[in-house]
């Protein structure tokens, strides 16, 4: 559990630090938290030859108004987004499944950014984000949620670009919401997560969105089953019903946790679950 | 249900309430916690030597296979790098690890070198030592040395292991079983011949492995031909016999230390090869040395708990009364035999018949070599599992017979007025009383309401289901009598030793050879010499765990401290009061006959006025200017106390689970436990011994299992995927005793140490299984994860078996996902 040897910068511009990373040649990793990426320098599952530090870049910090939107910046860490008005206000959704990420201890290290950049399937953000359709900003350019998860535990990102923070439209404030984690003790991963938000008009589903944790190599959303509850009723049959096809599309992992098999099922039940709950039922 | 014991019944076991004045019985915070829980102490890693090098261990990645080649010439070459040493480097010296426990003459016993020489055994074992300037040169270094492995068959699986044409783990034994244990009392066949009621299972207990919360750490250091070995080890006296038959490093040049040690629960009651290497490492190089070992290293390393399979017959009467029962155990122990490793399943012989009355008795037990760690004590130690064992087969015989689990044991437990008791499987039971503690834990949590719900949940088809799960267990503990360990040819003694000094100052000092690490001796020992001497709890000060300070001593495990050591002390307080009382005569020119000790002075009876404090006393035999004829000048004692018999601490455990029947997830509601401990010396103390205990019983049951794949590779290497619980997954505990003391010592206690974990397990399976026998239900394996609920249930439902064992492990999940790629 020793990590081999690597430098170490702490730049304090962006242009310093994207600079940092282009001369490290792809042997740089850019170090938020550290929450994911230490156990993996020290599992010697990683050998950086340098860790570019970007606690120091104001550009990531905090959480700000942007007129139809708000954008959470990467260094926020998981502890300031739950608490953080603005995301109470029209991201509900985010601050609820941040606070099921990890223990106090991890929450208060680990990064919203650092969680979406390390892609990782298990983690709860990526498919928040991604229901919410959310916009990556980075030092060069901008990437639509639904491009930025690659594959298991790779994002978009290219070696020497900076993740500054994601912008979440306004458009879902107000929306019923509920993140429905199932995990087997509490500082455990995911198992399988549902994020969910819909919008209710008289008694019926005017529209779902559904974002699923661990049923794959990336969070996918289950667009089945928000087709099938949308202009429905909301009711927990309706839900039920609606919630067989939300394993449709996925290629879950087998696991210690769970096998695919079980993780399907438990898509299904934890699909109806949260849209009961987002609902109001 | 709810007339099981009459109340009388409880009132004469209900705890005692301690006077005021005195110190046993008192919950007392601990004194020792500050500096533990600050770690401005020192732990094993915390010790600074001048010079110190440290030490890294390479560990084979591969379960089973010959060494043919290792090139270390590089790893020789890098920075900082002093030393590497490898099997073949120390074979003429590093000796065999010992195991002190041959339980049959036909024992199968291979060698155990501490670095493999030519041929790996398990994941994990020690292939090779760097020794560097740094940690991080040491572990650098690992890298750079090159072995070529030739892979052999891997033995994973403990049936297929003792099948004919298996592979072997020991191909020079011809055999992959090490003994065959049997035991037999009253004519088991008679007992089943036309036996009404025969139920037969097959239960799993899944491995498990020890995490304590320090890991493991060596310090040697070499003066001349003197060596200090500190350890965090539970057995400071054991290991330096052990290190010293090993090594040839003669005892009295060898001191050991386990300074403050990080709780062990069995997985330091061990001789461990990276004890052994540090010491001669130390001894070639001539400078002192430190290994101190990471979480993941520890989880493959770390000598494993449990893993056995257990098939169990049990034959009843239609009214419940139990005729019969049969053991029959495989027990899995891993590549080698290690210190205890043979001996531990064992040690559930005696406990499989539990509280309960039968007219014959088998138990049979073969211990199996695997590819995989060795297995040796874990809290509990092999009752755990027999009273797992028992307790699932009453609930099954009430599931049968269409009767309340707490009636069935009732028509077969002793009863209080039957003890001391001979059970069959020939313990002598010396107190308790099931009644009373029954009684108490049904009333705690509200039986009869628990019940009704439960019903009513059923009637309702409630996705969510309530089970209710009883563990009426016993223990045998209190290690224990030295020729009962004989007769069980265990390679020692169970003694315990503990001496008293009573400073010129008056302040005491108190030695024991019990090694405390992370229980409280420190505080409840001050507590009974306090009462004894009738000395303020803060004038006594304990030592241990140093074989400098405290010579003599068999150390800590199976719940003895107290039992054992603990009664030492009492007795050695005796007799300095004994000295005082003769000197005390001396200088009030009175009778010996005509002194009366109390509150921690002499006085002559009827004569107020006249007497004398212990302190004046202890300073006038300091002093020793006028001595009794013959009297060396000299409070001090010490005793040794071998004990007559085990201690049998007994208690009911209540659970109560919420069963998500959709997702398999289970949730425990409410956990009673009322425990039987005997006298107590501090409640505190013994209440969290209990909290942890329940925390790791409901572990096993619901949490953690060391899985192997099929070739034989640790896939919970780490703590997400090795899972446990903290507070947040556990429930409140409601807590509570009864007080029957033990007959077999003068302080009436018995042991804490394992119980709750001993009682746990099965109150908690009993319960799922409860909350789903109407699905048709009667068995989910350890741990109950939800996918193993869900499946159960689903097996159930559609009239097959539910798969037993592990779902197969798979890349992703676990940390996060960094086991899987990088
Ligand atoms: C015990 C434990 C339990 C956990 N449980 C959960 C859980 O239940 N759910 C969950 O979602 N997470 C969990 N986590 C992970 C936690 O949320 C981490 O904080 C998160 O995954 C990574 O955030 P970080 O700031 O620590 O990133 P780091 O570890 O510093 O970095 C992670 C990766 O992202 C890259 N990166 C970080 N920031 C940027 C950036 N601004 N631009 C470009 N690349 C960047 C890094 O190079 C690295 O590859 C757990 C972690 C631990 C230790």
């Amino acid at each position: 559990m020793i990590p081999a040897p690597f430098d170490y910068v702490r730049p304090s511009t962006l242009n310093d630090a994207v600079t940092a990373l282009r001369e490290a040649d792809e042997e740089g990793k850019v170090l938020a938290g550290g929450q994911s990426l230490m156990p993996l320098l020290r599992l010697r599952l990683a050998y950086p030859e340098v860790l570019i530090d970007v606690s120091g870049l104001p550009e990531l910090r905090g959480v700000r108004d942007d007129g139809d939107s708000i954008v959470v910046g990467a260094m926020a860490t998981h502890y300031e987004v739950m608490r953080d008005p603005l995301v109470q206000a029209h991201a509900p959704l985010l601050a609820a499944a941040t606070s099921t990420v990890a223990d106090p201890a991890v929450r208060h290290r680990g990064t919203f950014g650092g969680s979406l950049a390390h892609a990782d399937p298990a983690g709860d953000l990526p498919a928040v984000v991604l229901t919410m359709d959310g916009l990556f900003v980075t030092s060069a350019r901008e990437i639509p949620a639904r491009d930025f998860f690659a594959d298991y535990l790779t994002s978009a990102l290219e070696p020497d670009e900076i993740l500054l923070g994601v912008r979440l439209p306004k458009t879902y404030t107000g929306w019923g919401f509920h993140y429905e984690k199932f995990h087997r003790t509490a500082q455990a991963w995911a198992v399988v997560g549902v994020a969910c938000l819909v919008r209710r008009t008289d008694g019926e589903i005017a529209h779902a969105r559904i974002g699923l944790t661990n049923m794959g190599s990336t969070p996918v959303r289950a667009y089945a089953v928000e087709t099938a509850v949308a202009d429905g009723p909301a009711s927990r049959e309706a839900f039920q019903s609606a919630a067989r096809d939300a394993p449709d599309g996925t290629n879950p992992p087998s696991d210690l946790h769970g096998s695919a098999e079980y993780r399907r099922h438990l898509a299904q039940v934890l699909t109806a679950r949260a849209l009961a709950t987002a609902a109001g039922v | 249900m709810s007339e099981i014991a009459p109340e009388a019944v409880a009132e004469q076991v209900t705890p005692s309430t301690p006077d005021a004045t005195a110190e046993v019985g008192r919950a007392r915070l601990r004194t020792e916690d500050a500096r533990l829980i600050t770690g401005r102490t020192t732990w094993t890693d915390n010790i600074q030597l001048p010079g110190l090098l440290h030490v890294a261990f390479l560990r084979s990645p591969i379960s089973h296979a010959r060494i043919t080649r290792i090139d270390a010439e590089d790893a020789r070459r890098r920075p900082g790098v002093i030393a590497v040493v490898t099997g073949a480097d120390l074979a003429g010296e590093q000796g065999s690890l010992p195991c002190a426990w041959p339980v049959t003459e036909d024992m199968v016993l291979p060698d155990h070198p501490p670095v493999a020489v030519d041929e790996v055994r398990y994941v994990g074992e020690p292939v090779a030592a760097v020794v560097a300037r740094d940690r991080y040169a040491a572990v650098d270094a690992l890298e750079a040395i090159d072995i070529d492995y030739e892979p052999l068959p891997a033995v994973v699986d403990m049936e297929r292991a003792i099948e004919e044409g298996t592979g072997l783990v020991h191909a020079d034994k011809g055999t992959n079983t090490s003994y065959t244990w049997v035991f037999e009392a009253g004519e088991p066949d008679a007992a089943f011949r036309d036996a009404p009621v025969v139920i037969e299972r097959r239960y799993v207990q899944q491995r498990l492995i020890p995490t304590a919360m320090e890991p493991r750490a060596v310090v040697c250091s070499a003066v001349g031909d003197e060596y200090t070995l500190w350890s965090a080890t539970q057995i400071p006296h054991i290991l330096r016999l052990m290190l010293a038959t090993v090594t040839g490093i003669p005892e009295h040049r060898l001191r050991v230390i386990a300074p403050d040690v990080g709780g062990g629960f069995g997985s330091k009651l061990q001789v461990y090869g990276e004890e052994v290497v540090c010491l001669l490492l130390a001894r070639r190089l001539g400078r002192p040395v430190k290994w101190t070992e990471s979480r993941s290293e520890g989880n493959m390393a770390v000598h494993h708990g449990r893993d056995q399979i257990q098939r169990l017959s049990l034959a009843a009467d239609r009214d419940g009364r139990i005729r019969g029962l049969k053991v029959d155990l495989l027990a899995d122990m891993g590549a080698y035999l290690m210190l205890v490793t043979p001996g531990i399943p064992l040690l559930g012989a005696f406990m499989f018949n539990g509280i309960y009355k039968m007219d014959a008795y088998s138990f049979r037990c073969t211990g199996v070599f695997t590819n995989k760690t060795p297995t040796d004590a874990y809290r509990g130690a092999g009752r755990p599992e027999a009273t797992f064992g028992i307790e699932r087969m009453m609930d099954e015989l009430a599931a049968e017979l269409g009767l309340d689990p707490l009636e069935v044991r009732r028509r077969n437990w002793i009863a209080h007025e039957e003890f001391p008791y001979d059970t069959i499987s020939g313990l002598t039971y010396d107190s308790g009383n099931y009644e009373a503690a029954t009684e108490k834990a049904m009333r705690l949590f509200d039986y009869d309401k628990l019940r009704a719900e439960q019903a009513d949940r059923r009637d309702r088809g409630d996705p969510v289901q309530l089970g209710i799960g009883v563990s009426t267990f016993t223990e045998m503990c209190g290690l224990a009598p030295s020729r009962v360990l004989g007769s069980l040819s265990y390679g020692a003694g169970g003694w315990e030793h503990a001496s008293v000094r009573v400073l010129p100052s008056g302040k005491v000092e108190v030695v024991t050879g019990s090694s405390a690490h992370g229980q409280g001796h420190e505080t409840a020992w001050a507590q009974i010499a306090a009462d004894r001497l009738g000395v303020p709890f803060e004038d006594v000060r304990v030592l241990h765990g140093d074989t400098s300070v405290s010579p003599k001593g068999m150390d800590t495990y199976g719940s003895r401290s107290l039992a054992v050591g603990g009664v030492a002390l009492y007795n050695a307080c005796d007799k300095v009061v004994d000295k005082a009382r003769r000197m005390a005569a001396h200088l009030l020119e009175a009778d010996e006959g005509d002194l009366e000790f109390s509150g921690g002075s002499f006085s002559v009876k009827g004569v107020p006025g006249q007497a004398r404090t212990l302190q004046e006393v202890a300073l006038a035999a300091f002093a020793a200017h006028d001595l009794p004829e013959g009297f060396e000048p000299s409070l001090d004692s010490e005793a040794t106390h071998d004990p007559e018999n085990f201690s049998f601490p007994h208690g009911t455990h209540l659970c109560a689970v919420e069963v998500d029947t959709e997702t398999g997830f289970v949730k425990i509601r409410s956990y009673v436990a009322v425990d039987d401990v005997g006298k107590v010396v501090n409640p505190l103390i013994v209440e969290g011994q209990v909290h942890g205990g329940l925390a790791q019983g409901i572990a096993q049951a619901l949490y953690e299992e060391a899985v192997y794949d099929a070739d034989g590779n640790l896939t919970t290497t780490t703590m997400a995927d090795y899972l446990v619980p903290s507070a947040a997954d556990l429930p409140t505990f409601t807590t509570d005793r009864t007080e029957t003391p033990a007959t077999t010592n003068p302080l009436g206690v018995k042991g804490v140490g394992e119980a709750g974990t001993i009682a746990s397990t099965p109150a908690v399976v009993n319960a799922i299984v409860d909350a789903l026998r109407p699905y048709g239900v009667d068995d989910v394996p350890m741990p109950c994860t939800p996918e193993r609920v869900w499946r159960a249930l689903r097996a159930a439902q559609s009239g097959q078996a539910p798969p037993g064992g592990s779902p197969e492990p798979g890349a992703g999940g676990g940390l996060g996902s960094a086991g899987g790629a990088a």
